[in-house]
């Protein structure tokens, strides 16, 4: 049995074809989105996953990888590219936000760039994360840059508020300039099987979306089992994902290596069966340069070379930039780092 | 463009490597690179003189020269370790735990230094030798810390065996030193430690960390060299056990010098286990658990999961996963912290690896490798994956030990339980499969010693592993590790000088001149017991037996090597009898001894003719048959396994199996007694047996197995073949179907048993010390049970 979903009338209608969408400016070219495919039942129930092994396999991507020294330094350089400078607190008002926009386009002190002879590179992160309120602050300080706002929506967090609400905050994120869009699932759908019900949902938060690139979260903590990950990545995927992301960095457990192992399996497995690439971002605690780093492996080594690049990998982070630059300054140094050092985010 | 810049573009992973400089300095620190034994606590200069190189097979490079054991050298180590002996064995449990903590402690703490000596010396990547080889000795240690501290009260009854010689093989040169000497110590033994030729410094430092924690001098030696000097080791008269890992073609030869001198063996030998992948497998984990099984150490794993069995509805996927993930697999230098697979130990592991391979392309199977190249210095080589591949090609039959997979596809469980045995080997076996009613239905078909399920090549100091058939015998960790290194207290004095036939002298009847008044006794004849039936023997021929007082009681069948064969092939057309719980199996032995106790006057009046011991001991003889019965009824149904605490989310089961179909010699003394000893316990556990009675007095025996008939013993079950003893052990000795043989007999016969039974390294027993059949410490219990059972451990991960 297949089902091939056609979304209820109440529903909006499912999106047009990926040709129909703009490339946004933060999508470099080649990078087709995700268009998504009929819900294929079967194919999602098919999937299985062995937790103890995911794990086993999680343990050794620290311990089989490694990079040192200039090798270090360039991905570390790269984590800042694909990093999601984020804050997403209750007492988030224009300026931290704007203070947060102007590190997102100077992420590193001059002299480090300069010593780093990356100044033509024109590191910056890539992207800046906040809520719905803060968009527009966002968007203005970061004129010009050509840098991404992404908005949390659809009832971030917990994603439990009026469906038609939800929708519409995409749509208002959209009109204030937000080109990305971080959604929330109703995990109630994955935890009682209603897979139908989750891929409708994301269908419609996609069509809401526009030409804005949503990233789906899972929130991966409240799914229970990592079979319910899997089912879950595939699904979203299947209803047109551009990323896929494991937690909204407020659920007990946050970006772990296991989740990552199996989001990015099914990522190469949904390529596999419908050439479409779709983007990662773990988020949550990923707090440390040696955690971006096995990040960055674990997408080499699963995916692939490809998705070490901001157009489909992401990492979901606050703190985490003062690490790296904490990291890159001994390594131009040789001496170890202190966070005051460095321009607070 | 700075390299930091080109770098952020290529994404490269970049060199990590791990500083050799303090191993080899430690290297240099010892006699500058020349390495002497390490006897009666001291580094000695090898009598002979000489020396040969240790190489880094990732760079050719000389590592350090190393002494070549010769025979002057090996006596001078066993004398030490004679020496030693006694006190060692006195000392309180307490205090050999003390030491056995101190040296895991003391591991640990020059971690890093073993790891990277050993990774010099071997090829290994440093992350296997920093991640697992090292971490899992130490464990060894503490976890053999904890059995010397318990010795007393967990093996009451037992004692050390004495000297050990231990010989272990250059694929994990340290843990299996560990192996060896963790439980060897523990028990209170001394030991003369022979390494790998090609990887003997690891074990060298760790004798200098012995000498660091106050080891006392001689209880832990260390003798370096060649198979020669294995050989000397082996041989010498003063070694009370051997202990190897190592290849099923030396473990023949050792088998075969150790038969008929009593030294106690276990042998962990090669393998070639299968990888079974069901249909509802996580296939992304099977891939990695692939990478773990074959290309962990380079493939040179002896239970290394190298046949990969695949259900043939998933087998082209599973190709093409594995086929990428080959090509993101990093060989290079054992020293980069970031690759999998280092170099091949040596070169003439290497040369063997490429034979085999082209073997395999010349047989027809299909090679793929990866596009990347290997490094050309120091001795690599590719990953590589056979698919097309036959049951029948070389490649499938033979241990590579090398990173070679082959694959081969199945329909049905079935056909992957009969692919998965269909090989000389018993080490291991990997199972995939989300659903547990199938893994659990699969682990207890496979003939190995170790089944890891959904996971593979894990180890732990609390769990036992070794291997069925040719895959060797006895156990390495947990409790049944222990008990290689013990023996019963009891078992002291002289080694058996039985003669199998006391010579009697017919003495000739009266002629019966005239009818008697009294009618003659109705003429009985002995057969054979086969399958459940009274069968003539194959030749036709019989023999007399005569009583003690030299008169003719009876005549039995001679049995002969056909009739052997067809008690073979009864035994295992019997085999479902493993199968039967443990309560059903208990009714059947309580069965064999109600109907014995109704004949028990009977018995005792023929057993007295036929001893002519005396009827009170026939007696005592017969009530001690009907006891043992009941002690292995008692038995069946308890003779469990275990939960071993191994450091997984999850359950390792250690089950208790039976061997098979065991041959069963039985001793002269006792004759029915004896038979029942050896006979109850066999099959309360589970086996099908072939017993071949007492020569002189078998007619206890054969009219036991009227006994047998009338107490609903499944045919086949028990199968008695009377006649020459020796010759008949001889038989079931070479015979390939046979899984074991106990014999109870002479120093010759026993000899001969160990011999013959290198050809298909089937388990034996044979007892080199009379027992007193009577006392239940001698002649019944667990050692009887531990006989009859292979223990397989059953990894269970679990979790959703």
């Amino acid at each position: 049995m297949t089902a091939t979903r056609q979304p209820p009338a109440t529903r909006p209608a499912p999106p047009p074809p990926a040709s129909v969408y703009p490339t946004p400016a933060s999508r470099p070219a080649g990078e087709e989105r995700n268009p998504g495919t009929p819900l294929d039942l079967d194919a999602v129930l098919a999937l299985r996953v062995n937790r103890s092994a995911v794990e086993r396999r999680a343990a050794t991507i620290p311990t089989r990888r490694t990079v040192k020294k200039e090798w270090q330094a360039a991905w570390l350089l790269r984590a800042i590219t694909c990093m999601d400078l984020t804050t997403l607190q209750g007492d988030d008002t224009p300026g931290n936000v704007v203070r947060l926009c102007a590190k997102a386009r100077r992420p590193l002190r001059p002299d480090l760039i300069d010593a780093l002879g990356v100044g033509h590179l024109d590191i910056t992160v890539g992207a800046v994360c906040v809520y719905h309120a803060l968009v527009p602050a966002a968007v203005r300080a970061l004129a010009g840059s050509g840098i991404p706002v992404a908005a949390v929506s659809t009832g971030f967090p917990a994603g439990l508020n009026p469906f038609e609400e939800r929708i519409h905050e995409i749509g208002a994120s959209v009109a204030a300039g937000a080109r990305e869009i971080d959604i929330v699932i109703t995990r109630a759908h994955v935890l009682t099987g209603h897979w139908e019900a989750l891929y409708d949902e994301v269908r419609a938060f996609r069509q809401a979306c526009g030409a804005a690139h949503m990233k789906v979260i899972l929130a991966t903590g409240e799914l229970a089992t990592l079979t319910n990950v899997a089912r879950a990545s595939m699904v979203a995927m299947m209803a047109g994902a551009d990323f896929i992301k494991t937690s909204t960095g407020k659920e007990p457990v946050n970006a772990v290596l296991p989740v990552g192992v199996v989001m990015t399996r099914m990522i190469r497995e949904y390529e596999g069966r419908t050439g479409a690439a779709v983007g990662f971002k773990p988020a949550g605690g990923i707090r440390r340069a040696k955690q971006a780093l096995d990040w960055l492996i674990l997408m080499k080594e699963e995916l692939g070379d490809r998705w070490l690049r901001p157009a489909l990998f992401r990492l979901g982070a606050s703190a985490l930039l003062t690490d790296i630059e904490r990291q890159l300054e001994h390594f131009v140094t040789g001496r170890y780092s202190a966070a005051y050092r460095h321009p607070m985010v | 463009m700075t390299t930091v810049a080109k770098l952020f573009e290529t994404m490269d992973y970049g060199p990590a490597p791990e500083s050799a400089a303090p191993a080899l300095a430690w290297i240099q620190q010892h006699g500058g690179g020349q390495l002497g034994h390490y006897i009666g606590g001291g580094w000695m200069a090898p009598a002979e003189g000489q020396y040969f190189d240790t190489i880094n097979p990732a760079t050719t490079a000389v590592l350090a020269r190393v002494a070549q054991g010769g025979k002057a050298d090996v006596a001078a180590a066993v004398a030490a370790a004679r020496a030693a002996a006694p006190g060692w064995a006195a000392l309180a449990p307490h205090a050999r735990a003390r030491y056995l903590y101190a040296l895991a402690r003391e591991v640990q703490r020059h971690s890093r230094l073993l790891a990277v000596l050993e990774s010099l010396d071997n090829g290994k990547p440093i992350r296997e030798t920093r991640d697992l080889d090292i971490p899992l000795v130490a464990r060894h240690f503490y976890h053999h810390a904890g059995w010397a501290q318990l010795i007393a009260t967990e093996f009451a009854g037992y004692e050390p065996v004495g000297v050990v010689g231990q010989i272990v093989p250059w694929n994990f040169p340290l843990l299996m030193v560990a192996w060896k000497v963790a439980p060897a110590l523990a028990a209170g033994n001394t030991i003369i430690m022979k390494p790998a030729e090609f990887t003997p410094l690891t074990a060298l430092c760790f004798a200098e960390l012995t000498h660091e924690v106050g080891l006392p001098p001689g209880v832990f030696n260390v003798v370096t060299g060649d198979g020669t000097t294995g050989k000397h080791l082996v041989e010498h008269p003063d070694v009370n056990k051997i202990a190897f890992t190592g290849s099923t073609e030396v473990g023949r030869i050792i088998r075969k010098a150790t038969a008929g001198t009593g030294k106690k063996l276990t042998l962990e030998l090669g393998g070639k286990s299968p990888f079974i992948v069901f249909d509802d497998a996580d296939l992304d984990s099977v891939v990695e658990g692939v990478v773990d099984a074959i290309w962990f150490n380079q493939g040179q794993v002896c239970c290394a999961g190298s046949r990969l069995l695949v259900h043939e509805g998933i087998a082209d996927r599973l190709t093409q996963k594995l086929r990428a993930r080959m090509e993101k697999l990093r060989v290079g230098s054992p020293l980069d912290k970031a690759v999998d697979m280092g170099a091949i130990v040596a070169p003439v592991q290497l040369e063997r690896i490429r034979g085999l391979v082209e073997k395999g392309v010349e047989e027809g199977a299909k090679m793929w490798q990866p596009s990347w190249a290997c490094p050309t210095e120091g001795y690599f080589y590719p990953p590589t994956l056979f698919t097309d591949v036959s049951p029948a090609a070389t490649i499938a039959q033979v241990e590579i030990f090398g990173p070679v997979l082959v694959s081969m596809t199945f329909r049905t469980p079935k056909e992957a339980v009969e692919l998965a045995n269909n090989t000389p080997y018993g080490l291991a076996a990997s199972i995939w499969t989300e659903n547990i009613n199938l893994a659990l239905d699969v682990a207890p078909q496979l003939k190995a010693g170790v089944v890891w399920v959904n996971c593979t090549n894990l180890f732990d100091a609390a769990s036992g592993f070794g291997g069925y058939r040719e895959s060797g015998f006895g156990r390495e960790g947990g409790r049944e590790g222990m008990y290689e290194y013990l023996k019963a207290d009891w078992d002291h004095g002289p080694r058996s000088t039985e003669q199998v036939a006391p010579s009697r002298k017919p003495v000739s009847e009266p002629a019966r001149t005239a009818p008697s008044s009294v009618l003659p006794p109705i003429d009985r004849t002995y057969k054979l017991f086969i399958g459940g039936k009274q069968v003539r023997p194959d030749q036709g021929y019989t023999r007399k037996i005569l009583g003690a007082d030299g008169r003719v009681l009876g005549e039995v069948g001679e049995g002969n090597r056909k009739d052997i064969r067809n008690a073979v092939e009864a035994a295992h057309a019997g085999e479902g009898w493993g199968r039967v719980s443990g309560h059903g199996r208990a009714q059947i032995l309580y069965y064999i001894a109600e109907n014995l106790a109704i004949r028990a006057d009977e018995y005792a009046t023929r057993i007295a003719a036929l001893t002519g011991g005396g009827s009170d001991a026939a007696q005592r003889e017969v009530a001690a048959a009907i006891a043992r019965l009941f002690t292995y009824a008692a038995w069946a149904d308890k003779w469990d396994g275990a939960v071993h605490h191994t450091p997984i989310r999850g359950v390792t089961l250690a089950m208790n199996e039976p061997v098979g179909v065991l041959g069963v010699v039985a001793p002269e003394e006792c004759p029915l007694l004896g038979f029942v000893s050896l006979v109850a316990p066999a099959i309360a556990v589970g086996n099908t047996v072939i017993a071949v009675p007492s020569e002189a007095h078998p007619l206890a025996a054969t009219e036991f197995c009227t006994v047998l008939e009338t107490s609903d013993v499944p045919d086949g079950v028990v199968n008695v073949v009377t006649g020459a003893k020796d010759a008949l052990a001889q038989v079931l000795a070479d015979h390939d179907d046979v899984d074991g043989v106990w014999y109870c007999g002479g120093a010759a016969g026993a000899k001969a048993v160990e011999l013959a039974s290198a050809a298909n390294m089937k388990r034996t027993w044979v007892a080199t010390r009379p027992r007193d059949w009577l006392d239940p410490r001698q002649g019944e219990g667990r050692e009887f049970l531990r006989h009859a059972s292979e223990v397989k451990n059953i990894w269970i991960p679990y979790g959703e």
